[in-house]
């Protein structure tokens, strides 16, 4: 190695004269119009300035709860950003959200409802199809967002940093503001059949986080996989349709439902408690205890992939 | 001043697996028959490796509070990975470093910007990651766009601005980063000439407003204009260190001085796959064999590439750099009148140059071919050879020109005015014999 001369620090390359600059002129001098502006003088800021390590990644990697909620303005931007790209340059706008759970209810009713006399415990089979369609939209929709979001923000990944999670996460947003329209399409049949809703409501913000961490748990499994696998966004649509076929979204579920299959699927549960909650019947909750359960796991499990994954993005993708 | 960034043996070590490098990218079904296929490769194929490549290895440097530092290399010497290890991008394999303060890191300008979106949500979604928060951007917001000369356009979406508005409102935000330590790549290489000058004065600003920057390029003239001090990276490591001049000069000394140049494999090029130059060779007029040359004296320049693809009447040119890097002559085939129609594999062409009139001193050559006119690169060689122009008796005795005084000799015509005590505007009369 070379070593030529190395300037001292604090002197000014050009003069050789040190660098003595009152920090109280320089603030004045430069607020305003400056660009680059000097960083904060504030000595107490100064004090603690923040220190970053890079090194390897050594022993198991945890969530940073901590630096997640440091970005939380940065998943507010990115989910804001994807919710106004969708509804841009549409007709409908935001009438999508509703129309398409209202012509599935309308598709089922008539296929199902009437051709095949589904059982719908007693209430009517479209108010039944709808609030079970709901969350599982909302599921679905969290799910396959949130498994290609990562390859297609692969500009954000390979040049800047922020941690990864954000990514799958802001997914979320288009698909809230989605339910949240498709829920007066409910409500709208629930005064049509004037059925009165119950407390059980008030359970429905919690049905729904449960709901998210399922996705969003399996969404960011996928979504790490599809990095280094592309042909995994093929095989996303296929699994949310078998997956709702497997979830008692538009069949009551079968009496002898506590087979296994039935009761590792945390939708099963919650789909399950949505409706009842929704139509005042009485709530489930020895599944939905099944399905909470399930769904913090799997929201635990896929993001803890996704970190051990996440380092890799950059050189991958 | 305290020390703000230290790296300690960084190191980054890449796999190269040369099928895989063929392939767009992985499938997971040829992952499964992969692992399928474990058994029997194990049992056939024991002790054949994956090929790894270091590109950073046990690279150690501090940077105190306010220092500009430059970091230059050729293509593949580790500068972006150097960059992209230090903003958090990519984890190194060994090593550790450790920055104190908010770091930006421009790498690349207008990230995250999104075409369907107005500039006013851009420069939000932009600023938001390049970690400034939403109200330092409310109350900064007047300022970029003052900066930017966007008022009217702030809420026209992004697709219809044109190319040189948008790197304005980019740039606009991220000349307002508050971050103590600011990593830039090349961002400077980007825009029209006047944008460039823009970013020059905001980054001398900036160099003088206390903060710390990493700056990696390959323009060698803004280097040595910003920087207080430079790095030059080569094959991952770094081989020195200290006043940009001096190691602008190492990174130019390396570069050959003969009078042929074999290019086929030279790994400093931008080239788009559908021709190659494979050789560079500087002649007399006679063809014989040249390293150096006189000034006023005579030069041929025989280029030879290689044509992959059928191209339509394409550019060759030279560039001629000085040690420095700055480009001071440009030559091109087609301004001169040469027109090679529709060609395909092997071509050579040559270029004679009469009474070359540079000052004594080294250069730096970079053959070039586009296509037509040279809109398009095809193959660009970066800084392959050196040549030498050796002082030379002038026509009129042995005098002696000094690269420092001037860059170029031209003949010109001189004579003394002899009218009415230096009368300017009668030369004619006024002109000796």
């Amino acid at each position: 190695m070379v070593y030529i001369q190395r300037i001292p620090a604090g002197v000014r390359p050009d003069t050789g004269a040190a660098m003595t600059i009152d920090s109280r002129d320089q603030t004045e001098a430069t607020r305003g119009d400056a660009l680059f502006p000097p960083p904060a003088d504030d000595p107490a800021e100064q004090a603690n300035v923040p220190e970053t390590v890079i090194r390897a990644r050594c022993g198991w990697g945890v969530f940073d709860l901590l630096e997640l909620w440091g970005y939380r303005e940065l998943l507010f931007f990115l989910a804001w950003r994807d919710i106004k790209v969708r509804y841009q340059q549409t007709v409908l706008g935001l009438a999508w959200a509703a129309l398409q759970p209202a012509l599935m209810t309308v598709v089922f009713t008539l296929s199902v409802g009437r051709l095949a006399r589904g059982d719908s415990d007693g209430s009517p089979y479209a108010l039944f199809v709808n609030a079970g369609l709901l969350p599982w939209t909302f599921f679905a929709a969290v799910l396959s967002h949130a498994g290609g979001s990562v390859v297609d923000n692969e500009r954000l990944i390979t040049k800047v940093y922020f941690p990864r999670l954000l990514v799958p996460f802001a997914a979320a947003g288009p698909a809230l503001i989605d339910f949240l329209v498709a829920t007066t399409i409910l409500g709208a049949l629930m005064v049509g059949y004037s059925v009165p809703p119950g407390w059980g409501l008030l359970w429905l913000p919690a049905v729904m986080l449960l709901t998210a961490l399922a996705a969003l748990g399996v969404g960011a499994f996928l979504a790490a996989l599809n990095v280094a696998y592309r042909d995994v966004r093929y095989v996303i649509p296929f699994l949310v349709q078998v997956w709702m076929f497997a979830t008692p979204t538009i069949y009551l579920p079968p009496p002898h439902s506590l087979a296994l299959p039935f009761r590792l699927n945390p939708m099963t549960g919650l789909v399950a408690f949505f409706r009842a909650a929704a139509l005042g019947d009485d709530l489930p909750w020895g599944q939905f205890g099944y399905s909470a359960a399930a769904a913090v796991v799997v929201f635990a499990a896929g993001c803890y992939w996704f970190r051990r994954a996440e380092d890799s993005f950059a050189d991958v993708i | 001043m305290a020390r703000v960034i230290r790296a300690d043996r960084l190191s980054k070590c890449y796999q190269v697996n040369h099928l895989e490098a063929m392939l767009p990218y992985r499938t997971l079904r040829d992952q499964l028959g992969h692992w399928a296929a474990w058994p029997w490769r194990w049992l056939t194929s024991r002790g054949e490796h994956a090929e790894t490549f270091w590109a950073l290895k046990d690279v150690s440097f501090e940077v105190g509070a306010g220092e500009v530092v430059g970091i230059i290399g050729r293509n593949g010497a580790g500068k972006s990975t150097l960059l992209k290890l230090l903003s958090r991008i990519t984890r190194p394999t060994s090593g550790e470093a450790r920055l104190r303060g908010r770091v930006g890191s421009l790498l690349e300008v207008g990230t995250g910007f999104h075409p369907e979106l107005t500039g006013r949500d851009n420069i939000f979604l932009n600023g938001v990651l390049l970690g400034l928060r939403r109200r330092e951007i409310v109350l900064r917001f007047p300022e970029i766009v003052a900066f930017a000369e966007m008022e009217q356009f702030i809420d026209t979406p992004v697709k219809r601005y044109s190319s040189g508005m948008y790197v304005r409102l980019a740039f606009a935000v991220a000349a307002h980063l508050r971050s103590e330590i600011l990593i830039i790549d090349e961002v400077l290489a980007v825009g029209d000439a006047q944008f460039q000058e823009k970013c020059l004065g905001a980054m001398q600003q900036t160099a003088s407003s206390g903060r710390t920057i990493l700056f990696v390029s390959h323009n060698m003239a803004s280097v040595q204009q910003l920087c207080g001090r430079a790095l030059l990276l080569s094959r991952g490591r770094v081989v020195a260190d200290g006043r940009p001049r001096d190691v602008v000069g190492l990174y130019f000394a390396d570069v050959p001085r003969v009078s042929s140049v074999e290019l086929r494999d030279w790994h400093d090029r931008t080239t788009n796959g559908q021709g190659r130059i494979v050789r560079l060779a500087t002649t007399g007029t006679n063809g014989e064999a040249m390293g150096s040359t006189t000034v006023g004296g005579t030069l041929r320049f025989v280029i030879t590439a290689e044509f992959a693809e059928a191209v339509n009447d394409p550019c060759f040119g030279v560039l001629v750099h000085t040690a420095s890097g700055e480009p001071i002559l440009d030559l091109r085939s087609r301004h001169d009148g040469l027109r090679l129609g529709r060609v395909q594999g092997p071509v050579t062409v040559d270029v004679t140059l009469d009474g070359l009139g540079l000052y004594p001193g080294d250069y730096l050559l970079s053959p070039w071919v586009s296509e037509t006119l040279g809109q398009q690169e095809i193959d660009w060689v970066k800084y392959c050879c050196t040549l030498r122009v050796e002082p030379a008796p002038g026509p009129h005795g042995d005098l002696r020109l000094n690269p420092t005084w001037g860059k170029y000799w031209v003949p010109s015509r001189w004579g003394r005015v002899r009218a009415a005590c230096d009368a300017g505007p009668q030369p004619d009369r006024a002109r000796e014999p």
